[in-house]
């Protein structure tokens, strides 16, 4: 950062009474300005995010019943938490969902941005931004528009299936339900992937491929053995994006909810427990310390997959 | 670039390798029929669920349960404008006006996030203060935490600061984005050089016009990628506004529009409700579309920050 030994700047034009700037004193008023410029940020950081949390925390040490009023109960909300069925079952939704949805998703992102990167057709220019545009629709009106899709009154499929006469599964039947949420979450979020692996992609030097093609390499090689590797701090970080949404999912079966008729119960993730827990009967104790534990979960399994991929990420 | 013609394997693939002047990589000879195939089948797929709504925006409610065309073609009459003339009449049109609710919760909580995450991003690239390592690093853990994690206690903390059911308790969590500040920071990091700016500071600029001189234009690029993410997220929120408002005038169009699915699911002569629901949801998708084709050249570029290590 040089900047002790920058000579001192601006004394003449708007500081005349500091003429005799000292190197520490020019250090310490840079300091000075490093923390004005983050200020803003650190005091929304401290009471939407740090403040929330030693809240949740708190909240959730303590149990709330008409008769005692408020009462300290330690890590009792916790023990309850962790062998409550209910809440396990969410988590292990959830853990089911992110080991099918994520590789879904990443499959269909890195295929599409290793299939459009080697193009420079038009008809590529115009796909990339076709099956980016899904990333622009609110989640809330994806799941909504795939609600009339599965739906068996409004949706297409009864024809499409009628084509090669077959009846048309039922989308939003209770052993359905898995897969419908897993295409919608999908079609949302895989065009935003493939953006940025494309993006990726783009940024790797061109030479390497004209080295590899003289080696004798084939569209495939260079795309698994070169293109892949080199773009894995990207799939890294998309596969964490993935990870951190699937753990926290929330939207998606809480609209679908209202059209899939009983086949997805208020607690079938963890964050829609902790929602009905909190909304529906007023257990802000038990909701504060059901978010914090899936907090903790989410954390725990993002940090240990950097850790496992922390050669492929470039983080140390 | 060219001289890689004749290699064998280019050959058996019956393809021709031409040299590009300006795009290196152009390996792209012959039309690529089985990739152009696998592109089509994408498309298909990620556009069909938005052609349909277009489609079925057309349509009053008899035409979305059995029209002529079937649910992926026009309907032989033609009702999106009474459609738009529902969405006036329903509640006295309280669906523009969750419109612009959420206008004003993306815009304001986009464009605020951004401000803030602009300058703790340059604050943290460019000066070298106590206590940066250590809040950055809390900051990296942040971006693990999940955001909805914190709507419960949020909602608690609000409530006792006498602001759920307020604007404010969408617009104010929405500045928070840590993600933001690391895209900034690792931004400006590169972009910024140190010497520009210490070259301005000897030509007598101070801290402040150094930054809105200097280091501003510099950042653009990650500006507008920062700002599409965060306006696109408050947007795009719904366990929040769902959690800390309950008055309907306040609420965003996703809220919105979700009520009415509720309702007309519920039954009892709520089945009106379904044109307007899939008209209210086409119009609602287009402003982001429009700003994601109209920004593509900048958010493209912008969205390879935060990877680039």
């Amino acid at each position: 950062m040089a900047t002790t030994t920058a000579p001192t700047s601006s004394h003449r034009a708007e500081a005349p009474h500091q003429v005799k700037h000292r190197p520490d004193r020019n250090y310490r008023r840079k300091q000075r300005w490093g923390w004005l410029f983050v200020a803003p940020f650190a005091l929304i950081f401290l009471t939407f995010l740090i403040l929330p949390l030693v809240y949740a925390f708190r909240m959730s040490l303590f149990t709330s019943t008409l008769a005692t009023g408020n009462r300290f109960v330690g890590g009792d909300n916790y023990i309850k938490a962790f062998s409550d069925p209910i809440f396990l079952q969410g988590l292990g939704t959830v853990a089911k969902f992110a080991l099918i949805m994520i590789p879904a998703q990443m499959l269909v992102a890195l295929v599409a941005a290793l299939v459009l990167d080697n193009l420079t057709t038009w008809a590529s220019k115009f796909s990339r931004l076709m099956i980016f545009i899904p990333y622009a629709v609110p989640v809330v009106i994806g799941a909504l528009m795939w609600g009339f899709l599965y739906s068996p009154r409004f949706g297409p499929a009864s024809s499409i299936f009628g084509i090669f006469g077959l009846a048309a599964p039922e989308f939003l039947a209770q052993d359905n339900i898995f897969g419908s949420l897993v295409n919608i979450v999908t079609w949302q979020w895989a065009g935003y992937y493939m953006i940025i692996i494309y993006a990726a992609l783009r940024g790797i030097d061109p030479g390497i491929y004209e080295a590899a093609v003289l080696d004798g390499a084939s569209d495939r090689q260079i795309a698994l053995r070169i293109k892949v590797p080199m773009i894995s701090s990207s799939l890294v970080m998309v596969v964490i994006f993935a990870l951190i949404g699937t753990l926290q999912f929330f939207t998606e079966p809480q609209v679908l909810r209202g059209v899939a008729q009983g086949a997805i119960p208020t607690s079938y993730t963890p964050n829609m427990y902790a929602f009905s827990l909190a909304f529906s009967y007023s257990q802000f104790n038990y909701a504060s310390a059901i978010s914090f534990a899936l907090g903790i979960v989410v954390f725990v399994f993002s940090f240990f997959f950097l850790f496992l991929t922390r050669k492929q990420s470039g983080l140390k | 670039m060219a001289l890689v013609t004749d290699t064998p394997q280019q050959q058996d693939s019956g393809r021709k390798v031409r040299g590009s002047a300006s795009r290196n990589r152009a390996r792209n000879g012959g039309p690529r029929v089985g990739s152009h195939i696998f592109l089509l089948i994408l498309v298909i797929y990620f556009i069909t669920p938005i052609w349909w709504l277009t489609v079925a925006s057309t349509k009053d409610t008899a035409g979305l349960f059995g029209g002529s065309g079937g649910p992926l073609w026009f309907d032989s009459e033609f009702h999106f404008f009474s459609n738009l003339q529902g969405l006036f009449e329903r509640q006295d049109g309280i669906y523009w006006r969750w419109l612009g609710n959420s206008f004003l919760y993306a815009i304001s909580g986009g464009v605020g996030a951004t401000i803030l995450a602009v300058l703790a991003g340059y604050g943290f690239a460019k000066y070298n203060f106590r206590g940066r390592g250590a809040f950055f690093g809390i900051l990296l853990g942040a971006v693990m935490v999940p955001l909805t994690a914190l709507v419960i206690p949020t909602f608690v903390l609000l409530s006792s600061a006498g602001l759920v059911n307020t604007i404010w308790a969408v617009i104010l969590p929405s500045l928070l984005s840590p993600f933001g500040v690391y895209l900034m920071r690792v931004f400006a990091q590169e972009a910024v050089p140190d010497e520009l700016l210490d070259a301005a500071r000897i030509d007598g600029a101070g801290e402040i016009r150094t930054f809105f001189q200097i280091a501003l234009p510099l950042l653009r690029p990650a500006i507008v990628t920062v700002l599409l993410l965060s306006v696109v997220g408050t947007w795009n929120n719904f366990f929040l506004p769902l959690a800390v408002l309950s008055d309907p005038l306040l609420l965003p169009v996703t809220v919105g529009l979700n009520g009415w699915q509720a309702l007309s699911n519920a039954g009892s002569g709520g089945e009106a409700l379904w044109n307007l629901i899939t008209t209210g949801a086409f119009i609602s998708i287009i402003p982001l579309i429009i700003a994601f084709l109209s920004l593509q050249k900048y958010w493209q570029g912008g969205l390879s920050l935060g990877s680039l290590k």
